[in-house]
């Protein structure tokens, strides 16, 4: 249990950087081509295909957000040009059938227009075993202001 | 016991007359806060103001939370079924009685001394309530009603007494109203949920925003490269036939898109490329071709935004609602709607489609958004700038329902808003 619990520590953290770095190609070859990533809003809910969410993306959705943001074509991707996240608590949910799924907490900063704001998240992963490392088949991150007013986010949670 | 219950506060006397011009609005407008407490008093507080959706309040209990421009109000369904629209504060010392969004109970509960309210905010229970002896009468202090009536399924709410009828306050935008309800595809419309945000910017930014056709191949580039060859045509507007047609009362409807003008027109056209895969799976649900058709054409929303001042419109394929913060802080709600009992994946495709755009997330709303707050940022230099709304002033037409029109990415929309502003800033 220590050598998975230490094994999707480390590639969560590698993600939280690949984001924060904005290397979103690297980010995109983490996923599984079925896999998705929401934010939704109902953070109840796992019914995310009959709910509205922030972001409900499949593989085609992820590679459409990432062109955007690198695009240069979005005003609002150029003011919040760097985010830093900060995974941690992290604690392994199940474990069964090649597929871990491991709850953590993102604390996550933005310096927009030289205000300092902060998301924090409990975020859930289902990660797919495939050779050393994993696949993402899920990510879905529950914004603890998720039933309230957010301001733009220009970027990936 | 015959107090006023509108809640009037001690109004600040200003004088925006030459501050609103037919071409053009002061900046100050968007930043001084006496003006601002004026507006609350002399828009929100004075006219209808959108609150609710019935398909929110679906069922005996069901209730929702809302705002009359700063004045918190609980929209709810009483056992009879009947609607109420009342004030969110115990009338005992003030604390709210309800929270959250939606959901549903069997009675307000004041959680500071636990009067209990029913759903038609009749005053049921008090505790111990012997001290109140010869004092004070349950039946004299039932939550504050306020007067609602509805159109079509918009539920609006007026804190003045003698507000002219609803259906006379619409005028105009009825039609539109009655149009941009069809997008259910033949179910009634129902409310999906929404995406809620705040902006660093005056509510009258928001307000403009949504009779702006102008912004769109600029603030939202990035939304049209992420569509497909088709569907980024139907998106290039600006040089089509549409137009921007003054309702009246302030209210506008600006046209993107007119063959999307009404959905139950054209229901023999083929479906285009981009809902096949929606179409084959309407027709593995056992759908027939008609309904396919219908609910193909209806998917994809309306093609315009109907601005009913001064705070929703009906934009497309939701509803754009606006809350007043403070002078330099707006809340949006971007409502998402679909068909009530329509097929699941009918209601499936609309919130992707909507995520796609709108909400903090979406592809189009956070470059609004950012442009909003760069308007109140850049509204602060100069000593005595204006905000231009002439744009199309010169090119105006009648309209076929005999309005005055302009072209889609003119500016005649605001000018009607501001109209109707300046007329009952200065009544
Ligand atoms: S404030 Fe509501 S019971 Fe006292
Ligand atoms: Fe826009």
């Amino acid at each position: 249990m220590n050598a998975t619990l230490n094994a999707v520590t480390a590639f969560i953290n590698t993600e939280a950087d690949m984001l924060d770095f904005q290397d979103y190609q690297a980010w995109l070859d983490l996923w599984d081509e079925d896999g998705s990533y929401v934010v939704p809003i109902d953070t109840e809910t796992e019914d995310y295909a009959n709910s509205l969410n922030f972001a409900y993306d499949n593989a085609t959705m992820r590679r459409l957000r990432v062109n955007r943001l690198i695009s240069g074509e979005a005003v609002s991707t150029q003011t919040t040009p760097k985010t830093v996240r900060a995974p941690s608590r992290f604690r392994i949910l199940s474990d069964a059938d090649g597929v871990v799924t491991v709850r953590c907490a993102q604390l996550l900063s933005e310096n927009r227009h030289g205000n300092l704001r902060t998301y924090p998240s409990d975020v859930t992963y289902k990660l797919r075993r495939e050779g050393e490392g994993f696949r993402m088949v899920e990510k879905v991150v529950r914004l603890l202001n998720a039933d309230h007013h957010l301001s733009s986010i220009g970027y990936i949670l | 016991m015959t107090e006023n219950h509108t809640c009037r506060r001690n109004v600040p006397d200003v004088d925006i007359t030459g501050l609103v011009q037919e071409d053009r609005v002061h900046s100050t407008l968007y930043s001084d806060p006496t003006i601002f407490q004026a507006e609350l008093d002399k828009v929100f507080n004075n006219t209808w103001v959108w609150v609710g959706h019935e398909s929110e309040v679906p069922d005996t209990g069901s209730y929702k939370t809302a705002h009359i421009g700063k004045q918190p109000v609980i929209v709810s369904r009483d056992r009879k079924g009947e609607i109420h629209v009342l004030l969110n504060r115990c009338r005992h010392r003030a604390a709210t009685v309800c929270e959250g969004k939606r959901g549903k109970t069997r009675s307000f509960v004041c959680p500071y001394h636990g009067w209990g309210y029913a759903l038609d905010g009749e005053l049921r229970a008090i505790p111990k309530a012997d001290e109140y002896d010869g004092v004070l009468e349950k039946q004299d202090f039932p939550l504050v009603r306020v007067r609602h009536e509805t159109y079509n399924g918009m539920i609006f709410a007026t804190l003045k007494a003698d507000m002219i009828p609803l259906t006379d306050f619409l005028g105009g935008a009825k039609k539109w109203m009655d149009l941009f309800m069809k997008q259910g595809g033949g179910y009634p419309i129902k409310v999906l949920g929404d995406h809620r945000f705040r902006f660093p910017g005056n509510w009258k930014i928001q307000l403009e925003n949504t009779t702006d056709a102008y912004h769109f191949p600029v603030v939202h580039k990035s939304f049209v490269s992420s569509l497909d060859a088709q569907t980024s045509q139907v998106f290039d507007f600006l040089d089509g036939d549409g137009f921007v047609e003054d309702l009246g009362n302030g209210h506008s409807v600006m046209v993107m898109i007119p063959e999307l003008v009404d959905l139950e027109d054209n229901l023999d056209a083929p479906i285009p490329d981009r809902f096949k895969d929606f179409a084959a799976e309407l027709a593995k649900e056992g759908k027939d071709e008609a309904e396919i058709k219908r609910l193909v054409r209806a998917v994809g929303g309306s093609g315009f935004n109907l601005n009913l001042f001064p705070n929703v419109a009906c934009s497309m394929a939701f509803f754009r609602v606006l809350r007043p913060i403070s002078v330099e802080e707006t809340e949006i709600h971007h409502v998402a709607i679909g068909g009530d009992g329509a097929p699941a994946a009918f209601n499936q495709l609309r919130m992707r489609l909507h995520e796609h755009f709108q909400g903090p997330m979406g592809f189009g709303t956070p470059d609004d958004a950012e442009a909003w707050e760069r308007v109140q940022k850049g509204s602060y230099a100069g000593p005595d700038e204006w905000i231009l709304v002439n744009r199309g002033q010169s090119k105006l037409k009648t309209s076929a329902d005999g309005n005055v029109a302009g072209a889609v990415c003119s500016e005649t929309g605001m000018r009607a808003a501001y109209r109707k502003y300046l007329a009952m800033m200065t009544a």
